[in-house]
């Protein structure tokens, strides 16, 4: 019964820690700019009532996987308008963004809490689903978190290997010099806020309709910040972030399955740990960051003027 | 010297922002009020949305918050919590401390301070006064140290205080919900899961004295303790050598480092106190009102407070004045779902909106719009 | 002035009448500058007179309100930095536009539109290396920025600029952070460029590198030209009357005092920088009362390491300071502010005052722990008023009023603050870090004459300055540090320049065998 534990523990990671990673490699996007945005969970949430409806209303998941990935982005131009032409307070700015997420997400979804609505299932590879072991492992999975899979790879290349990316990059740790060499700013930083509340908004639309499925309210439970923590600890980058979210992912699956194996906690606490873990990954990436002198892109969080100091 | 950009990097057409010299005073004003004005416009759209006629809907909203007795009464009600978590956070934001915390830090004041009133105030056979004393101090211990975790990790690790404190806020809610439902559970309650009652001598006395409130309100000494809190926190943060260091620390570290002052044990202290301040908002919400610990308590205060803090510009009097207001919107939620369904997210909306277009609007303040 | 008609074949440049604004200054008032192919110019004014903001407009960073500009006889309009570049005028800017944590090549390549997509980098890499011999600018294309020195990075500025295809290259203050052998190595390298066709404009507001590199000056004086002129038409007094509008004073009255006791005794310090590297390897020094010890030295070799650490900022690692005799080398800031150490910091905004705090609330932040700024745990602010007010008077600090925030004001008047702040309290020793940097010539004899007061008051004065005019003219003692050590000591009556130059360069030089100082050298 052991390797059943280990096994449902993994499978169980890995897709719990799917919806994390495409909020997360959305916000590594968007602070990689200089744009930090704390509004993960109010895009998330929104994201994922938003598909849930679409889908429900549509019978397409798919729908609903294109109507959160609007959702988001759009949230997301809010705290873009805000921080980047407007120059307002980001950590303020990305707060309301969250507040604002969840009570539209409520508002939204009153009317279908509990509703049945159309879902991702597992995807049944013919010969590798049904390998011992591996199979269980690497491919039972539905699209969604195949998808997320593909993402890091994709991402890391982007950043690393291509023009945009060296943009991307340059902006988000000197705008002045970006700017100076003809690279605009602020429509960099616009394209990519977006781009972390698209992915949000898919993030969401994995827990509504694939990992629960279904809609309640504060379905996100918070992972949206646990994203945003986890871009700390991934040192803004894409593998180091599935790497965390696995981790995630993986107490994740220990809070629902410990009793399996006879150790019984009050679920009150196993609560906990999803938290608690994310303080320790904090405290642990910060600690590494100040040794090895390693630092977010030099220009989060500050606005960019032309000209001020 | 700080130049017009010579083309605006977004391309906005012919128009520009420059920078202000100096503010106009009434700008202050003007800006604030338009901004909740817009963001009632916008939440009337969404309202719009749902087939509800609006104006109906904020009317409905506005005379049942200020329009009747009962309304204010309950707005005042709502508003202490805010008034005190307001207080807190808004301690720990001048010191650009930012403590999203406050939530968890009112549930563990709740808790500290109904293990206090249910179990040692009998076991002891403490006089009331003591007791509510005890209760209060139980608060603050335990909401301050509720603010140290955070405070500590920040000043000694440097670690995100926006993340460990917000990650708390789940920890504290399963913690007290343990006791809630199973530890402290009322065995006569029926099926609700809440703690027994507090003795009625304990419960924090009704201000039965305040003119034009109708009878059997429930306007209770946590208001005083608010205002109290409000004078004390704009003493020490004006008057003192302490919250001389907090302002300057806040404003530039790097300077106030120069200076000689200690960065690191400000820290751990603004966010005890700031934890201390949340955690006697819990105790005021459940000797006060619910009068017993459960779910429920806090339909969200300390997030609130953060949006009450950051509004009043961190000013402890500020603070009390929009927490009266955020009380009223709270009301009115509550009003707008029992006479016309609509769900009391729409407060929460609300609150959103209002935050957007007042960041939003705090750039006028600085720049003025040039049109080319 | 005669100004030459816009369509003769040789004028690369050609700013008319050019006018730009911020609020509450015109910047550049009815300017007009012409460049030739082939030659150096410099623009030469002081600190605010303009010249930045009109090589700004040059280079497309600004629009002026009013104005044309022509390149090569054609008119130009620049709406951004790159059009600019399009039309062949590349610039360096003082404080370098460079990404840190990117290589040189991708530095290089920055903002432009090939590679298209995926980066492939062995085009450019050739493209630099020959561009690298082409000009003589070494440099090696995969390294981090912030792996190069001062001077290789600018020259990646350069070569930067050069890859774009810039004929007209704008250098503003390039020698600021150079050694005076790699000032050498710049000219020579300008020299070759302009021989090649380029054209060179040069804002500096050093006279004696004007008259060695320029062949034509522009002189701005508060926002106006006032005049053009060729190099061989004018002499170092000249310039300088023109650049402040009165005849200047080179040499500074400076009594001959007797140093008294020991006030600051530095020995065998070793100190970490924040990367965790050696920033001083065994300094040993000592400041008298009565005496101005003068740190020259280019910027990054451990200056600001052993202010921060003189100051309580930064651990000591092996080593010692005494103040009076007493050891401090453990104690803190707060200690040692209280045993009477005054800083004037590198950065006046970030860590040497409050820029949202009103003028008396920055006056007290030294003062406010004892009293009769505090009585106990309060801060009594009717004698805080009546402090401020006095000070104001006493240092000359122009502003509406006490409650004016402090980023309102002025550099010169903040830094007539942060003096007034550190000054008032009668300190014994006195670290100035920079102290007249970016002030215009009113600001920095008042900054430099009140250092000198103290100095005949009693104080020891520890003045740490890359600026080795203001070193030279106002130290009794020259030290020159290099990598964390101390090169040499010379006097600084008739000092000799070069020999100096040669310290800050590495050049390790024996003492004037003046045996207060505790020398730690391993060779002879």
């Amino acid at each position: 019964m052991e390797t059943a534990f280990i096994i449902t523990i993994l499978a169980t990671a890995i897709q719990a820690g799917a919806p994390v990673i495409y909020a997360a490699v959305g916000e590594i996007f968007a602070e990689r700019s200089g744009i930090l945005n704390l509004g993960v969970e109010g895009m998330m949430l929104v994201g994922a009532v938003s598909g849930f409806i679409v889908a429900v209303n549509t019978g397409n998941p798919w729908a609903g996987v294109i109507a959160a990935m609007l959702a988001g982005g759009l949230l997301s131009l809010i705290h873009a308008f805000l921080t980047i032409t407007l120059h307002a307070d980001q950590v303020v700015s990305g707060l309301a963004l969250t507040i604002f997420g969840a009570g539209l997400s409520s508002f939204l979804g009153q009317n279908y809490v509990g509703v049945q609505g159309p879902q991702f299932n597992p995807i049944h590879i013919p010969v590798l689903s049904d390998l011992p072991i591996l199979g269980p492992i690497l491919f039972d999975y539905d699209i969604l978190v195949y998808l997320s899979v593909l993402l890091i790879p994709l991402s890391a290349y982007f950043i690393h290997h291509t023009r945009p990316g060296l943009h991307l990059r340059a902006v988000g740790e000197d705008p002045a010099t970006a700017d100076v060499m003809g690279i605009n700013v602020a429509r960099t930083r616009y394209i990519y806020t977006f781009v972390g509340g698209v992915l949000a908004g898919l993030g969401g639309a994995t827990l509504s309709l694939a990992y629960t499925p279904g809609w309640t309210e504060g379905l996100s439970g918070g992972r949206g910040w646990i994203a945003i923590a986890l871009v700390i600890f991934a040192f803004w980058e894409p593998w180091r972030a599935m790497v965390g979210a696995y981790l995630f992912g993986g107490v994740q699956a220990l809070q629902f399955n410990l009793q399996t194996i006879g150790i019984t906690i009050p679920t009150y606490f196993l609560n906990m740990l999803p938290y608690l873990f994310t303080i320790l990954v904090l405290v642990f990436a910060t600690g590494e960051r100040m040794k090895r002198h390693l630092g977010a892109p030099a220009a989060l969080g500050i606005p960019y003027i032309r000209g001020e100091r | 010297m700080t130049p017009t950009p010579s083309s605006s990097s977004h391309r906005l057409p012919r128009l520009s922002l420059e920078r202000r010299l100096t503010s106009p005073w009434w700008l202050s004003w003007v800006i604030p009020i338009a901004s909740v004005a817009l963001a009632l416009l916008a939440g009337a759209l969404i309202i719009a949305s749902q087939g509800v006629n609006p104006w109906e809907a904020y009317r409905a909203m506005f005379e049942g918050a200020f329009g009747t007795g009962y309304g204010v009464a309950e707005t005042l009600v709502k508003a202490i919590p805010l008034m005190l978590a307001g207080l807190g956070v808004s301690v720990a934001f001048r010191m650009k401390l930012w403590n999203i915390g406050a939530e968890g830090q009112l549930w563990m004041g709740a808790w500290a301070a109904a293990g206090v009133g249910l179990f040692l105030y009998p076991a002891w056979n403490l006089p009331p006064w003591l007791a509510i004393l005890l209760m209060m101090a139980a608060a603050v211990v335990a909401g301050g140290l509720w603010g140290a975790i955070p405070g500590v990790l920040k000043g000694v690790l440097q670690v995100n205080e926006i993340i460990t404190s917000l990650m708390l806020n789940y920890v504290a809610i399963s913690w007290v919900l343990y006791f809630v439902d199973i530890l402290w559970r009322d065995p006569g309650g029926l099926g609700f899961p809440n703690t027994a009652p507090l003795d009625k001598a304990i419960w924090l006395p009704k201000l039965t004295w305040i003119p034009f409130l109708p009878k059997g309100h429930r306007v209770h000494a946590g208001l005083l303790i608010a205002i109290l809190a409000a004078v004390f926190i704009w003493f020490l943060l004006n008057r003192t050598k302490w919250g001389y260091e907090v302002r300057v620390i806040g404003e530039n570290p790097e300077a106030a480092r120069h200076a000689g002052m200690p960065i690191v044990r400000n820290i751990i202290l603004v966010m005890i106190l700031s934890g201390a301040l949340a955690g006697l908002a819990g105790m005021a919400e459940m000797a006060g009102v619910a009068h017993r610990l459960q779910r429920g308590l806090s339909p969200g205060y300390g997030y609130t407070a953060i949006i009450v803090a950051w509004l009043a510009k961190l000013n402890p009097f500020g603070v009390l004045l929009v927490a009266v207001l955020f009380g009223g919107l709270l009301v009115a939620g509550d009003q707008i779902q029992l006479t016309m369904n609509l769900p009391r997210s729409i407060s929460d909306i609300l609150q959103g909106l209002i935050l957007f277009f007042v960041l939003g609007g705090e750039i006028f303040g600085r720049y003025r719009l040039r049109l080319r | 002035m005669n100004t030459p008609t816009a369509r003769q074949p040789d004028i690369a440049v050609e700013m008319r009448d050019i006018v730009k604004r911020f609020p509450g200054v015109v910047a550049n008032d009815h300017v007009t500058f012409i460049a030739l192919r082939g030659e150096i110019h410099a623009l030469l004014g002081e600190n605010g007179a303009g010249k930045s903001t009109l090589m700004n407009v040059l280079s497309g960073l600004y629009t002026p309100e009013e104005g044309e500009i022509f390149i090569n006889g054609e008119k130009v309009v620049f709406h951004s930095p790159r059009d600019a570049i399009a039309a062949g005028v590349g610039m360096v800017h003082q404080h370098f536009r460079l990404v840190p944590t990117l290589t040189v090549i991708e530095n290089v390549i920055l903002g432009l539109d090939d590679p298209k997509f995926r980066l492939k980098l062995e085009g450019a890499r050739e493209k630099i290396q020959s561009l690298s011999e082409q000009y003589g600018l070494k440099i090696d294309p995969d390294a981090f920025i912030w792996q190069l020195s001062v001077g290789e990075q600018q020259r990646v500025e350069i070569i930067k600029a050069l890859y774009r295809g810039a004929q007209i290259l704008i250098l503003d203050e390039p020698t600021a952070v150079l050694t005076p052998q790699e000032t050498e190595e710049l000219f020579r390298t300008l020299r070759s460029m302009a021989e090649k066709g380029h054209t060179i404009i040069f804002i500096s507001h050093k006279l004696d590198e004007v008259m060695a590199i320029a062949d034509r000056v522009t002189v701005l004086r508060q926002g106006k030209v006032v005049a053009t002129v060729a190099i061989d038409e004018v002499n170092k007094e000249k310039l300088a009357e023109m650049m402040v509008g009165r005849p200047v004073i080179f040499r500074i009255e400076k009594p001959e005092i007797e140093p008294g006791e020991e006030v600051l005794r530095v020995e065998d310090l070793h100190v970490r920088n924040d990367k965790g590297l050696p920033a001083l390897q065994g300094v040993s020094f000592v400041v008298r009362e009565h005496e101005i010890v003068g740190v020259a030295g280019v910027s990054g070799n451990g200056q600001t390491e052993l202010a921060e650490a003189l100051y309580g900022l930064r651990p000591v690692e092996k080593g010692r300071i005494f103040l009076y005799g007493r050891d401090i080398t453990q104690a803190s800031t707060r200690d040692i502010i209280r045993e009477g150490v005054a800083q004037i910091p590198e950065d006046r905004h970030r860590e040497g005052s409050v820029g949202n705090m009103g003028i008396s609330e920055n006056l007290i932040m030294k003062h406010y722990r004892r009293p009769p700024v505090s009585r106990g745990p309060l801060i009594d602010w009717g004698y805080v008023r009546d402090f401020a007010r006095k000070l104001v008077k006493r240092f000359n600090i122009a502003a509406p009023s006490i409650h004016t925030k402090a980023r309102l004001l002025s550099g010169g008047n903040l830094q007539k603050l942060i003096l007034a702040r550190e000054l008032s309290s009668e300190p014994g020793l006195i670290i100035a870090m920079h102290p007249t940097q970016g002030l215009d010539v009113g600001a920095t004899e008042s900054v430099r004459k009140q250092l000198l007061e103290e100095r005949e008051k009693g104080a020891g004065i520890l003045l740490i300055s890359e600026d080795l005019d203001e070193v030279m003219q106002l130290s009794d003692r020259i030290l020159v540090i290099y990598e964390g050590q101390i090169m040499g000591e010379t006097p600084g009556e008739g000092a000799d320049r070069n020999e100096i130059g040669l310290m800050m360069a590495g050049e390790n030089r024996s003492g004037t065998g003046d045996t207060s100082l505790q020398r730690n050298t391993s060779n002879a």
